[in-house]
């Protein structure tokens, strides 16, 4: 069982989810954010490997990535930092990145490390599922890595039986046919459907990720799902902040509703 | 008529979308359905008689096609060989380009888009699909790097004045690579109603193959002109400049399984290529994804992309197309890469030896020509992707030509 699969085995209401970019704002950040996002009270985090050319990420996750990469980042600190982490935390943890990354390192290389270092899962947005099937299923597997798809909005229904077949973990359900950080009040049409998908009984616990931003929009996906991903708006948050530790507590504060705002 | 039929192909695509082991289709999920509804629907749609009737009557009204095979005279005698110029500078909007748009307008109609997408670098491809979204009445947005925005200012008027609105990329280097990562994102954001024409043989399946089938109205005319000329329909040798890849892959199409035709590719080597300012994909880079393709691209050892550099605005990708990739990396293809400098010469002598001003990129295939030994009676055929007209500030600069 991966920490991701642990989780959901106890907990499976309001998960709260948080993505950041590595090496965002400052190189050595890692650690920090990720040992306060769960003293805050994150249920998981999502690791973005810093990208040249994000094609599913906005301007936020872009611009974070791009400032990422100029201080320095690559994946073996990466790896190296989030070895460190492992030591003192237990919380599950995700990568995100694209596949020509993961390609450069060496596929099967990469996956070892990813288990070496204490990696639960991996969300590769550019890689095909029959890709994924023929060639990295078992690869992912002997590693001990959970492989987590997308679905949309026009994903059909049968494409959503296959993709949730494939994921373990947990599936994403990209809230709206956007790139990241689009932030829009919930519309009547996504919650049709989040309803439809939750009518399916999908084999996975569901994440519901983009556009997701406050209070608000996160109590909203958690009723029709396990949980949210948080992405733009909290590196929005940290961006600003000269107190990373208190803005992080205050930002995990105000999605759960656990302290009004001043 | 081209061959529907995609199977035993040594060189060709396969049933997968795969060329060896490149192509395929490495996107988000968010992309999926319309990816997927253009691989169903794009064979199809191509080859119904009525679809062939329209594209065939608008390149040979609107583009002025076949473009003329040209024999080049004294350019043969200087390199004592035969010396054939495929002409698509003389192509409506003056490059190859608009063959590919002519038939990617046709199939957004047919597949009920009313809003249409493009990337361009150096303008042409731009220009190729303002020009064919204006006689088709559709919306037409083009990104462009801010950088290519300041640096090709006449192609930026002519979309406008064809009524397109033209975006600039402001993300990563400002050019070619984030035009097209910001044509992408925005077929994410609008799923239902738009249709991204992409301009060369890159992207995920189907693009590489369709724009290679549109494209291939090259080759397809080659074949018949060479016979009427020379007596016979295959060239021994021939040599294009790959950017993406689309001229190269039209006039090598129809040749691709005859492997006693030598295919020549020129790849833009910039400053040269141990400097660290090139844009010879195939010559530095490695395999990987790029715009949803895996193929060879120049990263960093992190497999970060990298940014490239060429004179050529249209020569400067950090990629070329899955086929090419597989077309070099399985010896099918020599590869050659022509710097700068090597291309700005073999523009003007072109120029001074048979009255053609060419566009830079196609000067790349021109600059190999020193570089490469022909038998007297060989026939070369030279793609000429482009006139220079667009060009023309950059050869005043370099040759000093305002006096
Ligand atoms: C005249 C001309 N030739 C060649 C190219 C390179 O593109 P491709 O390699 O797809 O033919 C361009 C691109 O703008 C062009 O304008």
């Amino acid at each position: 069982m991966t920490r991701i699969e642990e989780l959901f085995s106890k907990k499976n209401k309001n998960i709260c989810n948080i993505y950041f970019t590595a090496g965002f704002p400052k190189l050595i950040d890692t650690e920090k954010i990720i040992l306060t996002l769960e003293e805050a009270g994150a249920d998981m985090i999502e690791i973005g490997m810093p990208y040249s050319d994000p094609l599913a990420d906005g301007e936020t996750i872009q611009q974070s990535g791009s400032i990422a990469i100029a201080n320095g980042m690559t994946l073996q600190i990466l790896f190296e930092q989030i070895e460190g982490v492992r030591k003192k935390s237990e919380i599950p943890l995700v990568m995100m990145g694209y596949f020509n990354q993961v390609i450069q390192y060496g596929e099967e290389a990469f996956f070892q490390k990813c288990r070496e270092v204490g990696i639960d899962g991996l969300i590769l947005p550019d890689l095909p599922a029959a890709i994924y099937e023929s060639d990295y299923q078992q690869m992912m597997k002997n590693n001990n890595l959970n492989n987590i798809f997308l679905i949309t909005p026009q994903t059909s229904d049968e494409r959503i039986v296959y993709l949730d077949s494939l994921s373990s973990g947990f599936v994403y359900m990209v809230a709206d046919a956007s790139v990241t950080g689009k932030q829009k009040n919930i519309s009547n049409h996504q919650i049709a459907y989040f309803e439809r998908i939750e009518k399916m009984n999908l084999t996975n616990p569901r994440l519901i990720g983009f556009g997701i931003a406050d209070y608000k929009s996160f109590s909203t996906a958690c009723k029709y799902s396990n949980g949210a991903i948080i992405g733009s708006a909290f590196i929005r948050a940290i961006e600003e902040s000269n107190d990373l530790e208190a803005t992080i507590i205050d930002f995990i504060g105000m999605i759960k509703n656990e302290k009004i705002e001043i | 008529m081209l061959e529907t039929n995609l199977a035993h192909k040594k060189y060709n695509v396969d049933e997968q979308g795969f060329y060896g082991e490149y192509g395929g289709a490495f996107i988000p999920e968010m992309l999926y359905p319309n990816v997927e509804n253009l691989r169903q629907q794009y064979l199809k749609i191509m080859y119904e008689p009525e679809f062939q009737k329209e594209f065939r009557a608008l390149l040979k009204d609107y583009v002025g096609r076949p473009s003329p095979l040209y024999f080049a005279k004294k350019l043969s005698a200087y390199y004592d060989t035969k010396i054939y110029l495929k002409r698509e500078d003389l192509n409506h909007t003056g490059a190859h380009k608009i063959n590919n748009t002519i038939g990617q307008i046709l199939l957004a109609k047919k597949l009920g888009k009313h809003r249409i997408i493009a990337e361009t670098g150096a303008g042409q491809h731009g220009v190729a699909t303002a020009t064919v979204c204006a006689l088709a009445g559709l919306e037409c947005i083009v990104f462009m790097g801010e950088v290519d925005i300041e640096r090709q200012a006449p192609n930026v008027a002519r979309m406008r004045m064809l009524g397109a609105k033209v975006v600039p990329a402001k993300s990563g280097s400002k050019t070619l690579k984030d035009a097209t990562n910001e044509a992408i994102r925005d077929w994410i954001n609008n799923p239902n109603d738009t249709h991204y024409i992409i301009g060369s043989v890159v992207g995920p399946h189907p693009y590489p193959d369709m724009v290679a089938r549109f494209q291939a109205v090259i080759s397809e005319e080659m074949k018949w002109q060479l016979r009427e000329q020379t007596g016979k329909e295959n060239p021994d040798t021939i040599i294009a400049c790959v950017g993406g890849g689309s001229n190269a892959a039209g006039a090598f199409y129809h040749y691709l399984e005859n492997e006693k035709v030598k295919l020549v590719a020129v790849e833009a080597s910039g400053l040269g290529n141990d400097t660290g300012k090139s844009a010879a994909t195939s010559l530095l880079g490695s395999k990987g994804v790029l715009h949803g393709s895996r193929t060879l691209l120049m990263q960093t050892e992190d497999g970060q992309v990298e940014e490239p550099y060429s004179i050529s605005a249209g020569l400067d990708y950090p990629g070329i197309g899955p086929m090419h990739s597989h077309l070099i990396r399985s010896g099918r293809a020599k590869v050659f890469g022509a710097t700068d400098e090597e291309a700005l010469h073999a523009a003007r002598f072109l120029a001074k030896m048979e009255g053609i001003i060419p566009a830079l990129e196609s000067a790349h295939a021109f600059a190999v020509l020193e570089k490469m030994t022909f038998e007297k009676e060989e026939v070369v055929v030279v793609n000429l992707s482009g006139r220079g007209d667009k060009d023309l500030a950059t050869y005043i600069d370099f040759f000093k030509l305002n006096g």
